[in-house]
């Protein structure tokens, strides 16, 4: 446990010294909203097209994000200067977790509200922000493990900014599913709909199953 | 020489078991009333994705035995499980495709749950060769190969569970994919075909096995008669060392 | 530490074939070797950072790798790379290793005066010349005070003084035991109770270092 403490402090240290992740995913969040107005041809949006919008964009920044997760780690050493250190080697993949976990939450501070004024046609009441919060964290911590796990696995590889998103975007359907469909009525014009319990049920057995998955194989991706 | 004589029997009872479904599906089996002969790819198409889902799976179950006791053999396993199973997937896609064409009349159907899994599973899988191929040394591939089959394997169910969820409209279907309704004549030829279908999985997992260990064995005599052995290069197949 | 037929491949190349060798609690083993024989790959292994692939490799005690998680924590490793994060201070990046090593704060203060940082301790790394990085690089691998310390050319880009300043830390006079790389036969020897010749992951010379000359050395390059 205290060493999670520790690798967390170094990784907010790190993101704190030269901010790196947050900044850019939040940028990327909010460009993509650019864009999709563009695109779609629509001032505003509601329902299943918001709530679309919405995770489609927070599932792309995380993959930004994922790709960045273990550069330093790798190309600076960090990885042989934690394997030398006498500790428990799944530590590692705990504290990237909660850090991505962390970075996700900020991001979505920014992004939300950029939402809200740039897309959004119906408004953001503390109801809908506070059933979005609930379904947002089971949708960070499906995104923080499967980021961890694919991240850890696709830094190895030669080809790492390829093999990580054509990994993690078909891992990751199953929670686009989920918090699209319970977040749309959430989302939709005439009143925040109730949150279907089905949808925070697969989103929860998601984070749960790979959770487990993750934490078990996490130490086989470490060794050379 | 063991291989060679499993081999020809799996390979003589897939062929037989698999005419034999054909036949029944053609000459026994009715004509569907909605979808008339078209119907019939049914028996072609069905197994082959449950037996490439299957073959996924199993693959998956081969790393978890190769993570467990560090044999690489069980590796090799994995990765020939998968890499048929890939093969039948495509079959399954293109049957599927053409099915839906003659059914409703379009290539793909959104609210066909089923058909939906089967491509993210897809297309997941489709992954497995570049990762294992950009990954140099054989060691730190098999144990990351087996890390990613072990969690695609377990994503299989929950995908077709999300995904099932997602479209509680099910489009108008002659079938269950359980074969729970099929109408009686129906169940003969298709449980058949299941178990072709499944012997054909085996017959080209040992041919492929066997392929990999004899051409082992052959770089392996090659060495000894102190004969050039091309070299091996980059690869994403297991390597076989000795017999 | 005993070595026997140690070996690993790299894919289907071996970078260590048959390595066998002792070296005794306190002494110092000299790695020869032209580029690509082998040195880096045996201070990996010896750190439990590669596994073996063939033959046995027992360090302090232990056999590797089923008892590397007890050589862990009694090892450092100075290798090519420093192992420290650029955008952090040394300040930092040694507290961070210290707490990893369960080692307190008032260590990593007197290794940054042992190495004459105190004054830029605080400034991140990647404005530092690559001997400052190196001398913090020598504080992290003594951080934890190792019985074992595996050096892969330990004074690469040190200047005299600054070899002199790490010396007291990492030379013969630490009274570790100490695997150490070099390209400098004379200086390598110097300090070195035994010597290991490696070509092409082999073992091309093994001998006591006083029964070496330099010249011998120099044979391995050709």
């Amino acid at each position: 446990m205290s060493t999670v403490l520790t690798l967390l402090r170094k990784e907010l240290l790190l993101e704190r010294r030269v901010p790196q992740l947050v900044p850019a995913m939040s940028l990327f969040g909010v460009t993509t909203f650019v864009v999709f107005h563009f695109a779609l041809g629509q001032r505003t949006v509601e329902g299943d097209l918001a709530a679309g919008i919405l995770v489609v964009t927070l599932l792309f920044a995380t993959i930004l994000g994922v790709n960045r997760l273990y550069v330093a780690d790798r190309e600076e050493g960090g990885f042989d200067a934690f394997l030398l250190a006498p500790v428990d080697r799944t530590a590692l993949g705990v504290a990237k977790a909660v850090t991505l976990f962390a970075f996700l939450v900020l991001v979505e501070l920014v992004m939300l509200p950029a939402f809200a004024i740039l897309l959004l046609g119906p408004g953001m009441d503390l109801e809908v922000v506070a059933k979005l919060g609930v379904v947002l964290l089971l949708v960070n911590l499906g995104l923080s493990v499967i980021g961890t796990l694919v991240g850890a696995l696709a830094i190895q590889t030669r080809a790492r900014d390829l093999i990580g998103p054509l990994i993690a975007l078909p891992l990751l359907v199953p929670v686009v599913i989920g918090a699209a469909r319970a977040l749309s009525p959430v989302l939709s014009e005439g009143g925040a709909g109730a949150l279907e319990g089905r949808w925070l049920g697969v989103l929860g057995l998601y984070d749960l199953v790979f959770g487990l998955l993750a934490y078990a194989l996490f130490d086989f991706l470490l060794e050379d | 020489m063991t291989y060679g004589n499993r081999l020809r029997v799996t390979s003589a009872a897939a062929a037989l078991v698999l005419l034999l479904a054909f036949g029944l599906a053609f000459f026994a089996a009715g004509i569907e009333a909605d979808q008339g002969f078209s119907q019939k790819i049914f028996y072609v198409h069905v197994p082959l994705a449950i037996v490439a889902l299957g073959g996924f799976v199993f693959g998956g179950v081969m790393a978890v035995q190769h993570l467990r006791t560090g044999d690489a053999r069980y590796d090799l396993r994995s990765y020939v499980a998968i890499h048929i199973a890939i093969v039948l997937g495509v079959g399954a896609l293109i049957t599927g495709a053409i099915w839906a064409k003659a059914a409703w009349g379009v290539w793909f159907e959104w609210r066909e749950p089923t058909l939906v899994s089967f491509l993210i599973v897809f297309l997941l899988y489709c992954t497995y060769q570049p990762m294992r191929f950009s990954i140099e040394d054989p060691d730190k591939q098999g144990r990351y190969a087996s890390v990613f089959a072990i969690t695609a394997g377990a994503f299989v169910p929950l995908n077709f569970l999300a995904v099932r969820l997602a479209d509680p409209y099910i489009h108008p279907r002659v079938l269950n994919q359980g074969g729970g309704d099929l109408p009686a004549s129906f169940r003969p030829p298709f449980y058949l075909a299941l178990v072709g279908m499944t012997l054909l999985f085996a017959a080209l997992y040992q041919y492929e096995l066997s392929h990999k260990h004899s051409r082992a064995q052959l770089r392996q005599l090659r060495r000894k008669l102190g004969g050039e052995v091309e070299a091996t290069g980059r690869s994403a197949a297991p390597q076989v060392t000795g017999a | 530490m005993e070595l026997i037929g140690l070996g690993r491949r790299y894919g289907t190349r071996l970078a260590l074939d048959d390595v066998s060798l002792t070296l005794a609690t306190g002494q110092t083993i000299a790695i020869f070797g032209p580029n690509g024989a082998g040195k880096s790959t045996l201070l990996r292994v010896l750190a439990t950072l590669l596994r073996p692939h063939a033959g046995t490799a027992r360090v302090l005690g232990r056999t590797l790798p089923d008892g590397g998680w007890a050589v862990r924590g009694r090892v450092g490793l100075l290798s090519h790379e420093p192992l420290l994060y650029r955008d952090l201070s040394p300040r930092e990046n040694l507290r961070f290793q210290a707490r990893l090593h369960g080692v307190g704060a008032g260590r990593v203060e007197e290794l940054l005066d042992a190495v004459e940082l105190g004054l830029r301790a605080d400034d991140p790394l990647h404005t530092f010349s690559r001997g400052m990085v190196q001398r913090t690089a020598v504080a992290r691998a003594v951080l934890h005070d190792p019985e074992l310390l595996l050096l892969d050319e330990p004074l690469a880009h040190l200047d005299p003084a600054a070899a002199a300043l790490v010396e007291p830390l990492i030379g013969a006079a630490s009274g570790r035991t100490r695997v150490v790389t070099s390209h400098d036969p004379a200086g390598g020897l110097a300090g070195a109770d035994v010597a290991l010749g490696l070509v092409g992951g082999r073992t091309a010379l093994l001998a006591p270092a006083s029964d070496i000359d330099v010249a011998s050395i120099g044979a391995l390059y050709r």
